[in-house]
């Protein structure tokens, strides 16, 4: 059974130190090896932006794609090979802007992916642009009066679209991160675990103590219920979007590949492609 | 006697045109004649003037003909709209409800008023006024009656014996009422006996759609789009027989960015969209070059730009394909020329996707989608699966930790070995930055032109062995005209050559069936031995005229005849521009 050090490559990421993003690449590593998966079994589908560079630091098969459609790309994957473990990862203007619209029909659509976002209020790669998650105020070299903009809830947009799977942890807390992907990567459905993953240089107002001073854990909820969909949304409002921990799951729905008719639990790509001919004349014969 | 003749029908939209017109059809195709059937309609769901114009005959044809001999009107909109074009003596069956008229200044044609809604009432429903109308032309043709009894079972018989009989029924009144107006069937009309053998019926999407199911496609994610949408529909019925799936996804880009991640993944997976879908799809087809994934994508050409005429036929989207998507990536752009085509360029399309690891577009036009066509039944014996270096399914040479598989190889063919996630000692990075041999980041100049050649060398092998390229038919020496075509505009073309040869001019044809990378070497030799080449087009900048010139030079003798007001050229349109083109241009011969 693989260890941890066995999703580790020797490419050295080109974050800046003090990336939050290096706990993200930490945790799936540890979370990878803790449900006891092997290397080849794991695909990490990646966006573009600092953090969409994460498929390329685990060792394992990645696909670093175009900007803001790891999701689409990685259903793809997953409906090719559902015995694959597949991760999606991107930063919050990957999601949350260019992808939004996969974001939420990924989660309507509940296929057995885990959607990892680094969420860091801001554009990093372009050096410092507003994103949908910076706050209304928020002076960026796109907004140099503050932003007029309301920022958006991952969580509330996640809890509205139908998710069966919404957590929120922070760079700060490796642990607990890493549970939460376990959890998620076990989840049958889609996972959507957003994490607050500061961005060291571009960022002054979010940063690691911000969040440490901010975030509130349903674990300091007393009697928190992950299966109450209308609760989680009311403390996830009542937090200001900043709750943490897994806050919510649906174990009843089943996946989308579960669903599909006729769907085998053996991964399409082994599939036999070829076509008997007693089956071609028959599909033939509906034209004649 | 008659070799063929064109029949159309016509009413609102919503009212049962198609189904008149498909079973009129089915049934002639089964006696064993050749049918080409094209739809008239509109961007909406019912009402407005739709029509249905399907040619029959005893040899193989896809081409609307100029003329009409037999016109069946729902309405006086159809009369009004469609009248014109009967021939001298064409005959008009018009529901006798509406009390119709015949416009003036009209051709001399017979107006038969029948009463189809009212025969149709007394038998139970007015739904099967489609049935009288298709009654009332086997008395015209003198076809019997009983030769339209299996396809009424085929579609009613689920829904019982009695349904059945009605529609039977209705046939039979509707053949007894103009038998007896006529006085006997119509000797102008009387059409050669078919040969009886059993053909296929279908439109260029359900090839297609067949075509991929042979090939082993597996997965498709969609968005629907008018003339594309067939694909996906036949595709959702049949693929879970084969463990596959279709997708409706959330919109275009979705759709090919799922592709390619069902292609990286080891499925065959295919997309299919109109050139709007095409135009969101651009940027991640620039990711399938780049990352050398293979993926085959359909697109159905209509009228364009924006939503332009979305139900019309035009051949508009070839400069997208060909130079859609920024940067250079090595793409393979194939434009079927029938619906047999449609059918065996599909498979080859997944097959040139995996041994070149390129995408593949299939552009269609949606006189070609759409377009229901006799086709001679497809040989099983030609369905080949063809995977190139696809390495799945068999042990790899073991690697250390920190290796990494070389998915991006430099090899003479730019081709590389491509493993799919879940072998173990496969495992690579791809990525849409550009990468080294192990798929890693890099920026190095060196490596950016070893990659960046590699690549596009792979077309420099496939355009030496695509099979047919183009498709010439013509005296072999010197020609007054080339003819210069793409998809469905190849039948039209056929049938102009013989209207130019009874004035004898001498003409070849080329239907152009790779339009990127360019088949120089294939057309070359038939331009230069042309005084005259004309590129027949539905556009209107000329798009396939400026690919020739920009191809294979020659700009002082190719001309282009273009037609872009939504419609499919008629015979008789090319006949006649390409004969003022030649008659104002080099060719002396003709005397006129």
């Amino acid at each position: 059974m693989a260890t941890f050090k066995e999703f580790r490559n020797n490419i050295k990421p080109n974050w800046c130190p003090g990336c939050g993003d290096f706990s993200v690449q930490a945790a799936i590593q540890r979370a990878a090896a803790n449900v006891g998966l092997e290397p080849e079994n794991l695909a990490v589908i990646s966006g573009i932006g600092c953090s969409g560079r994460i498929s390329g630091y685990i060792n394992c098969y990645g696909l670093h794609g175009i900007h803001g459609r790891a999701l689409p790309i990685a259903q793809g994957v997953k409906m090719a090979n559902r015995e694959l473990t597949v991760i999606a990862s991107g930063g919050d203007g990957d999601g949350f802007a260019i992808g939004m619209g996969h974001t939420v029909h990924s989660i309507r659509r509940n296929m057995n992916i885990t959607y990892i976002v680094m969420d860091n209020q801001i554009y990093g790669l372009t050096k410092g642009q507003t994103s949908p998650r910076s706050a209304a105020g928020f002076v960026t070299k796109s907004t140099p009066s503050g932003s007029i903009e309301q920022s958006l809830s991952p969580v509330e947009v996640a809890l509205s679209a139908g998710a069966t799977f919404v957590a929120q942890s922070s760079s700060n807390d490796l642990k607990g991160l890493t549970d939460l992907i376990e959890k998620g990567i076990k989840h049958e459905g889609f996972s959507l675990i957003n994490v607050f993953s500061p961005c060291v240089t571009f960022n002054k107002v979010n940063t690691y103590d911000w969040f440490k001073e901010h975030i509130v854990s349903v674990d300091s909820i007393e009697g928190y219920d992950p299966h109450d969909r209308i609760k989680a949304m009311s403390y996830s409002m009542q937090n200001n979007g900043l709750l943490t921990g897994l806050i919510y799951q649906d174990t009843t729905r089943k996946s989308y590949e579960a669903l599909v008719q006729g769907f085998k639990e053996e991964g399409l790509a082994k599939a036999d492609l070829t076509i008997s001919e007693e089956d071609f004349q028959k599909l033939v014969a509906e034209f004649a | 006697m008659i070799s063929q003749l064109s029949w159309k029908v016509g009413g609102q939209q919503g009212e049962g045109i198609e189904s008149t017109g498909e079973i009129f059809s089915i049934a002639m195709n089964r006696m064993g004649y050749f049918l080409y059937g094209y739809r008239h309609f509109s961007s909406r769901i019912k009402g407005g003037h739709t029509n249905n114009k399907i040619r029959v005959s005893t040899k193989p044809l896809r081409a609307i003909s100029d003329v009409l001999d037999i016109l069946v009107a729902f309405d006086q909109e159809t009369i009004d709209l469609n009248a014109h074009e009967l021939r001298d003596g064409g005959v008009i069956i018009a529901d006798a409800k509406f009390n119709p008229t015949l416009p003036e200044g009209l051709q001399p044609v017979r107006l038969l008023a029948v009463p189809l809604t009212e025969i149709a009432e007394e038998l139970g429903t007015s739904l099967m006024k489609n049935m009288v109308s298709i009654g009332a032309t086997s008395a015209i043709l003198g076809i019997p009656v009983e030769g339209f009894r299996n396809i009424v079972e085929d579609m009613f018989l689920r829904k019982g014996e009695k349904v059945v009989e009605k529609n039977m029924e209705a046939i039979t009144r509707g053949f007894a009422f103009v038998n007896e107006q006529t006085g006997g069937q119509l000797p102008e009309f009387q059409l050669e006996k078919a040969d009886g053998t059993k053909r296929l019926f279908m439109i260029g999407n359900d090839a297609i759609a067949l075509g991929a199911v042979a090939a082993g496609c597996r997965f498709m994610p969609a968005y629907p789009i008018t003339p594309a949408s067939e694909i996906m529909e036949y595709l959702i019925k049949k693929l879970p027989k084969f463990g596959g799936t279709v997708i409706q996804t959330e919109d275009e880009i979705a759709a090919i960015t799922m592709a390619i991640g069902g292609n990286y993944g080891g499925v065959r997976t295919m997309t299919a969209s109109a050139g709007p879908g095409l135009a969101l799809m651009m940027e991640a087809i620039g990711l399938a070059g780049m990352t050398e994934t293979p993926v085959v994508i359909v697109d159905t050409q209509r009228g364009g730009p924006s939503t332009g005429l979305p139900t019309k036929q035009e051949q508009s989207d070839i400069n997208a394909l060909i130079y859609g998507t920024h940067g250079e990536i090595p793409k393979v752009v194939m434009a079927p020329t029938t619906v047999e085509e449609c059918f065996y360029d599909t498979i080859e399309a997944f097959n040139i996707a995996e041994e070149y690891q390129v995408p593949v577009i299939i552009a269609t036009d949606l006189a070609l989608s759409l377009g229901k066509a006799t086709v001679e039944p497809f040989d099983y014996s030609k369905i080949q699966i063809r995977r190139g270096k696809l390495l799945a399914g068999q042990e790899l040479p073991e690697m250390e930790q920190n290796d990494q598989f070389k998915r991006y190889e430099v090899t003479e063919d730019g081709v590389s070995p491509r493993t799919i996630p879940g072998q173990k000692y496969g495992l690579h990075h791809v990525t849409g930055v550009e990468h080294d041999q192990t798929g890693r980041p890099s920026e190095s100049p060196t490596n950016r032109i070893a990659q960046m050649d590699k690549r596009l060398r792979k077309l420099d092998v496939l355009a030496k062995n695509f099979p047919n390229p183009v498709l010439v038919d013509g005296p072999a020496e010197e020609s007054d005209v080339l003819l210069v075509t793409i998809n469905s505009l190849g039948g039209t073309t056929e049938e102009a050559k013989g209207l130019l040869e009874q004035d004898g001019v001498k003409v070849s044809r080329a239907q152009v069936r790779l339009l990127h990378p360019f088949p120089v070497e294939q057309i070359l030799p038939y331009v230069e031995k042309a005084r005259k080449v004309v590129v027949v087009e539905n556009n209107a900048t000329g798009q396939i005229t400026n690919l020739l010139k920009l191809n294979v030079g020659h700009a002082d003798k190719i001309e282009s005849v273009l037609k872009y007001d939504g419609n499919p050229f008629l015979p008789n349109e090319v006949y006649t521009e390409v004969k003022g083109l030649i008659k104002h241009g080099d060719v002396q011969r003709i005397s006129q």
